[in-house]
């Protein structure tokens, strides 16, 4: 019998997690550099680089003016002339001021230029409401540029993968954007102390079950293993896929998934209406109809723009009351 | 496969007694299958050639489910091929539960109404080879969903594969009380549930009918005996000519009277659960024919050799306590039949006749009716009949 390695376990959060993938990106290439507003001196608005100025200097992390368009593009350029820039994004919501940038730019170019010019660059933005920070930096808009060929989404919504996304991202040739979830950042927990680079463009089963998949992303991957539990105690099994990466999506693990359960629901803090859970649903009625026992279910944010107010927040929100009212509904029980 | 009640899913075939090239006549026993009541002979309900033998030994497939073709004597050789043989003429299943009506414009019934089936469940009941019309749908609005599919294929969730042969201890040839059990809770629960009982009881004087069973008796050896209960169940049958709203079956399109008695008796069964096969055509048997019948049954019962025309058939059912019982039972109908009559153990009573008390011996009669066919006048009627007949057993 071979005794199985020990492995040392660290205590950190999202937040460290991520500025520890920043840290090792810098120091093992030195065309990484980070940049954004407020990311230097201020440490970032929720303080992701705190302290990286003063290890790596103003050369390699850079604040920058208050447009969006002019950075973004700035490191689009970078991007194509061979650094390996890192662009921050204060909210999605700021996104929409580079969306030039990211979607008639960033993603064609390759396409464009005939395979000549790829652009690795890695934008990272924060997303998401429960801050109470009003509906101009609390929507969820990732569905959107999951819709756009050229770029590759991720959602990270664990330690491992705040951890391990970036590195992957900046080894990719194209541009890559990553969602973090605004409600992520304080999340502690334990990870490898070695943990790295992870694979991208899978889904993970977070909790396997029997009875329902669950299919959440990012910041609504937590209230879906809450809503699984709660399920557990009234004897639904739910499986919950974490989708990680949003686009390409990563279909075949959600089939195989429903394959078994042969009921979904899907979780977005997006709305509705044209958004990412109509895409999953979509493709699970496409491919997996004679998998399904149910009509797919939705649970998704209230269609009105996120509410300042904390008690009009939550309930804008996808819950796991919620979650767990849909996946009874689907289950008939 | 026939159903064998109606709280019957599936059945395993268990052994054919015939083979393609046999010939056969409508009665002839084809088969054996294992159901909750025990091992059931199958008997063939037209008669012909055996073509084909579609289901293996060993295999459980779900009620309606065609087991051989057999082509008619008016047939040419292969027209029977693909053809599935019309259906045993089994009781409606009626849905477990009462369901509602959903609510919205009533259907026209001349229209085709599409089964509502998830397409998981319509998968594996193409795979399975299951009609989803004889499945009833526990989903949203009497929807066909995966487990209802499954519990008609009798298969768990991730499917195991099904020996064609079954290792020798899976067939049995008596009765799985615990399967049994499961039987009667099934069709006694449904019963309880969905059919208004009304009870009446009637105690009457049994000594002419005793007396004449003992001057019968007196010169039989025991095996030739006549029990009590032939000649209860003969009065009964003869007593039903008379009132044919007790006789019959209560399907979802109501009562259907049945113009043969076939009276089922309950046969208790050694080491718990009772079954009671028919007394087929009892009215045109004689006390004779029926006491001979019974011992039959009884023989076959504890053996586990019935046939399904005697499990399926009965019109009307009565117990009866025998010589050792109590003064009287309410009896549970047997669905979809709609009244059963108990007799309690005849017993040496006093008793008013003219203006003496003098002992006679006395049996209370007890009817158990579905007040959606009948009314307790009629039941009065009947169980008066029934005590009419038994002053004159010469007569029966």
């Amino acid at each position: 019998m071979t005794r199985p390695p020990v492995e040392t376990r660290i205590r950190t959060s999202y937040r460290e997690a991520i500025r520890a993938a920043i840290f090792e990106a810098m120091l093992e290439d030195e065309r990484v550099f980070l940049m954004g507003e407020d990311v230097g001196r201020y440490g970032g608005c929720y303080a992701v680089s705190k302290g990286l100025l003063a290890e790596f200097g103003p050369e390699r992390i850079r604040d920058t003016p208050l447009s969006e368009s002019a950075f973004v593009g700035a490191g689009i350029g970078a991007a194509i002339v061979g650094m390996r820039p890192i662009v921050e994004i204060m909210t999605v919501n700021f996104s929409l001021l580079a969306l030039d940038q990211i979607v008639n730019n960033a993603a064609t170019l390759l396409h464009m230029s005939g395979g000549q010019i790829s652009v690795p660059l890695v934008i990272r933005m924060a997303t998401g409401a429960g801050r109470q920070v009003a509906a101009q930096h609390s929507h969820s808009l990732e569905g959107w540029y999951a819709h756009i060929p050229g770029l590759k989404v991720l959602a990270p919504a664990t330690l491992e993968d705040a951890r391990g996304m970036l590195g992957t991202a900046l080894r990719d040739p194209n541009p890559v954007l990553i969602f973090e979830h605004v409600l992520l950042y304080n999340m502690e927990g334990e990870i490898a102390a070695d943990a790295g680079a992870v694979e991208i463009g899978k889904a993970a089963i977070r909790r396997p079950g029997r009875d329902v998949t669950l299919i959440a992303y990012g910041g609504t991957l937590h209230k879906t293993l809450l809503a699984a539990e709660i399920l557990a105690k009234e004897g639904i099994d739910a499986e919950v896929v974490d989708l990680r990466t949003l686009r390409p999506l990563d279909t075949a693990t959600l089939l195989e998934s429903i394959g078994r359960t042969h009921h979904a629901v899907v979780v977005d803090e997006g709305w509705r209406s044209g958004s990412l859970s109509a895409e999953v649903a979509a493709r699970l009625a496409e491919e997996g109809f004679w998998s399904l026992d149910a009509p797919i279910g939705r649970v998704c944010s209230v269609e009105v723009p996120i509410p300042y107010p904390r008690h009009l927040e939550e309930a804008a929100l996808p819950q796991p009351a919620r979650i767990v009212a849909a996946a009874q509904a689907v289950m008939r029980r | 496969m026939p159903s064998l009640g109606a709280d019957m899913d599936a059945g395993t075939l268990v052994e054919w007694l015939k083979q393609p090239g046999d010939t056969v006549a409508k009665g002839d026993v084809v088969a054996v299958v294992e159901t909750q009541k025990g091992a059931i002979e199958v008997e063939s309900f037209l008669s012909g050639t055996v073509e084909r033998l579609l289901i293996a030994p060993g295999t459980q497939v779900p009620v309606g489910t065609p087991l051989a073709t057999i082509r008619t004597d008016d047939e040419a050789p292969g027209a029977a091929r693909g053809m599935a043989p019309p259906a045993m003429p089994v009781p409606t299943v009626i849905p477990p539960l009462p369901r509602t009506q959903p609510a919205g414009p009533p259907a026209l019934a001349t229209e085709r109404i599409r089964m509502r089936a998830s397409p998981a469940a319509r998968k594996l009941a193409s795979e399975r080879g299951i009609d989803l019309t004889s499945i009833a749908g526990t989903g949203p609005d009497g929807a066909v969903v995966l487990r209802d599919v499954e519990r008609a294929a009798q298969v768990s969730p991730v499917p195991a594969p099904v020996p064609l042969v079954p290792e020798p201890a899976a067939i049995r040839r008596g009765f799985d009380s615990s399967e049994m059990r499961k039987a009667i809770a099934a069709a006694m629960s449904r019963s309880k549930r969905e059919i208004p009982h009304y009870y009446l009881a009637h105690t009457f004087d049994f000594t002419p009918a005793g007396a004449w069973l003992q001057r019968l008796n007196a010169a039989r050896p025991p095996a030739e005996r006549v029990l009590p209960a032939a000649l209860l169940v003969k009065s009964v049958a003869m007593a039903l000519k008379s009132y044919p709203e007790f006789n019959g079956a209560y399907t979802a399109e109501g009562f259907r009277p049945s113009t043969a008695i076939h009276v089922g008796t309950a046969i208790a069964i050694r080491g718990g659960g009772l079954v009671a096969p028919a007394i087929h055509d009892a009215d045109s048997k004689s006390v004779d024919e029926t006491m001979a019948t019974l011992r039959d049954l009884v023989a076959r019962t504890r053996s586990g050799r019935l046939r399904s025309s005697e499990i399926f058939d009965p019109t009307i059912t009565i117990s009866s306590l025998g010589d050792r019982g109590v003064d009287g039972m309410l009896a549970v109908i047997y669905p979809p039949q709609v009244a059963i009559i108990a007799f309690g153990t005849p017993a040496l009573r006093p008793w008013v006749v003219g203006a003496g008390i003098i002992p006679r011996t006395l049996i209370t009669a007890t009817l158990a009716a579905d007040h959606r066919v009948s009314d307790g006048h009629r039941g009065a009627l009947l169980l008066l009949e029934v005590e009419r007949l038994l002053q004159q057993p010469e007569a029966l």
